[in-house]
């Protein structure tokens, strides 16, 4: 089983959810986070003095997928996500040993 | 005495009264979310301590008759004594109290008109040392500054001769010097600006500052904020007419023209120099208007209320931006505003005073009066100044260096609030403030703690 993990742009949230419902995902976890990349933060003026403002807001998306499915999924957010401007954010996965559904105690895909 | 005269006042005491909790909300949406509460009841606080002194001897300091030199007012009205049933304004030897000159109205009320603003001016320093004063050792220096500082300023500045008993001699800029300060902008605003510059100088920056920029947490409270303040100071500036008349009228009408030309002027300023006008900058914006109209509300016409406010403005805007080059940490601006506006009022009225709107005021330089009532606005906004600091860091240093002024360096950094209150401003996180639990999780948790506490009290 695969953890897909995406940063994104906020505004694209909308548009990265759709994407997953249409190709069938089931479930996903969102979190509000911040943080950098290669294009660093921006500069914001108060009371006449600039400053650098490092941490730009994104969203964190995570979705469980089955070994097959994973690419799959990857793609759908990678498409939906995209602005083509600097700072639409990355996508990755990692290997997952096992997953638990807390209600019924099913492990492995049936959980997913 | 007069019934509706009595009522106005006492009526401006009430709306002087609410500029301070104003002041609070529009200090505390300034500062971080984890110093509001401390932020608040820096300014709450002083509702407390300067009423106890004021009954107790404040006000008898500043309007008993003077003990020498114009100074500092007698102990005539220790505990209040001798005010029930009397009057102000018996007998104004000096024509230059025309607001008091026929319009006798009972000494307490006076009393607690007066008292609304000492309140207000110490609670208007705390804005320099946000997030980082002990709240007692706060405490204690207002009680400190208002008996060292504000009582015999204002004793200078607001004491005219013969009004608050028959023979009764006052203040010396009042009445020696006779430089013009309608409501307050010396012995106010002046005052609590050096007062905060002296401070600043002693608590030194916040940790951080200024590179971290340390934006305001909750700007619509600071817009309300200003919004109280702005509807008291109508109490403030026209309720010093002490009567209900043409006067207070003026003041009232000056009052609203340069507070609405200062927002426009900080406004223009933050358009050229950072291209967006702010929130913060229009709240701040008339603040700085009501501020240098505060002297002179009583003695200029429209136009010149205008012009004052529109200086006052575009002055203080560029003002609050020079505590970044010169290395203070004014966390709030009380020097950029109220020292700066404060001195902007206090000298202008020596070009814009007219005799036109009141006839015991005096000609400023633009009404043919030539440079005298400039020199001697010059000469009351430095003294103030210069004994408000110097007194102001004594105070500050000896506070400084016997029970602490700064809360610790960890206490600055997780956050004011839980350090000295033992509270947070906002409770949003359900982990912290409950909720998460249900009612079968919450019946198992107790038993296992009391099984716990139990098997500690046999161990």
């Amino acid at each position: 089983m695969k953890l897909v993990t995406a940063i994104i742009k906020p505004f694209t949230l909308d548009d990265v959810k759709a994407a997953l419902e249409q190709i069938g995902v089931l479930g996903m976890t969102v979190s509000e986070v911040q943080g950098y990349g290669r294009q660093k933060g921006h500069t914001e003026v108060y009371r006449g003095a600039e400053y650098s403002v490092d941490f730009v807001p994104k969203i964190r998306v995570e979705v469980l997928a089955d070994d097959t499915t994973g690419d799959k999924v990857v793609d759908a957010i990678v498409e939906a996500a995209r602005t083509g401007k600097i700072g639409d954010g990355k996508v990755w996965v990692t290997p997952v040993e096992t997953v638990v559904r807390v209600r019924t105690g099913e492990r492995g895909t049936d959980a997913i | 005495m007069n019934a509706g005269d009595t009522a106005w006042v006492l009526i401006s005491a009430a709306l002087v009264m609410l500029m301070t909790p104003g002041l609070a909300f529009f200090y505390g949406g300034m500062v971080r979310a984890k110093s509001v509460l401390n932020m608040l009841m820096m300014s709450f606080i002083s509702l407390g301590v300067v009423t106890v002194l004021w009954v107790l001897y404040g006000y008898s300091l500043t309007f008993g008759n003077d003990l020498g030199g114009g100074l500092l007012g007698g102990f005539d009205f220790v505990n209040l004594n001798n005010i029930v049933g009397t009057l102000v304004g018996v007998a104004p030897t000096d024509a230059a109290a025309p607001w008091v000159d026929g319009h006798q109205i009972p000494h307490v009320v006076f009393v607690v008109f007066q008292l609304m603003f000492a309140i207000i001016t110490a609670a208007l320093i705390s804005g320099a040392i946000a997030d980082r004063a002990k709240f007692w050792s706060w405490t204690i220096f207002i009680a400190f500054w208002v008996t060292i500082v504000y009582f015999p300023v204002a004793h200078w500045v607001f004491n005219f001769n013969g009004v608050t008993g028959t023979d009764f001699v006052g203040g010396w800029i009042a009445n020696k010097l006779g430089a013009l300060d309608f409501a307050g902008g010396t012995a106010v605003h002046i005052n609590a600006g050096a007062a905060a510059l002296a401070l600043v100088l002693v608590l030194g920056k916040r940790k951080g500052w200024p590179r971290e920029p340390m934006r305001p947490h909750n700007l619509p409270f600071v817009l309300l904020g200003a919004g109280l303040l702005w509807f008291g100071w109508y109490g403030f500036n026209a309720g010093s007419a002490l009567g209900a008349g043409d006067l207070a009228g003026v003041a009232f009408l000056t009052t609203t023209a340069a507070t609405a030309a200062a927002i426009l002027g900080w406004l223009i300023v933050e358009q050229i120099r950072d291209g967006k006008p702010t929130t913060l900058g229009a709240a701040s914006g008339a603040i700085a208007g009501l501020v240098a109209i505060t002297p002179a509300c009583g003695f200029v016409n429209p136009l010149g209320a205008l012009a004052i406010g529109l200086v006052a403005g575009v002055l203080c805007a560029l003002a609050v931006s020079l505590k970044f080059k010169l290395g203070y940490d004014d966390s709030l601006d009380v020097v950029g505003v109220h020292l700066v506006g404060g001195l902007t009022g206090t000298i202008l009225i020596g070009l814009f005073a007219t005799t036109s709107v009141n006839s015991a005021g005096k000609e400023g330089l633009f009404y043919g009066g030539g440079l005298e009532l400039l020199g001697k606005q010059a000469a009351a906004a430095g003294a103030v100044m210069a004994y408000s600091f110097v007194a102001t860091l004594i105070i500050a240093f000896i506070i400084q260096k016997t029970i602490g002024f700064r809360v610790s360096a960890e206490a600055e950094a997780t956050g004011i609030d839980e350090a000295e209150h033992a509270e947070s401003g906002y409770e949003f996180s359900s982990l912290r403030s409950g909720g998460t639990t249900s009612a079968k999780h919450a019946e198992h948790t107790a038993e296992k703690v009391s099984a716990t506490a139990a098997a500690g009290k046999e161990g």
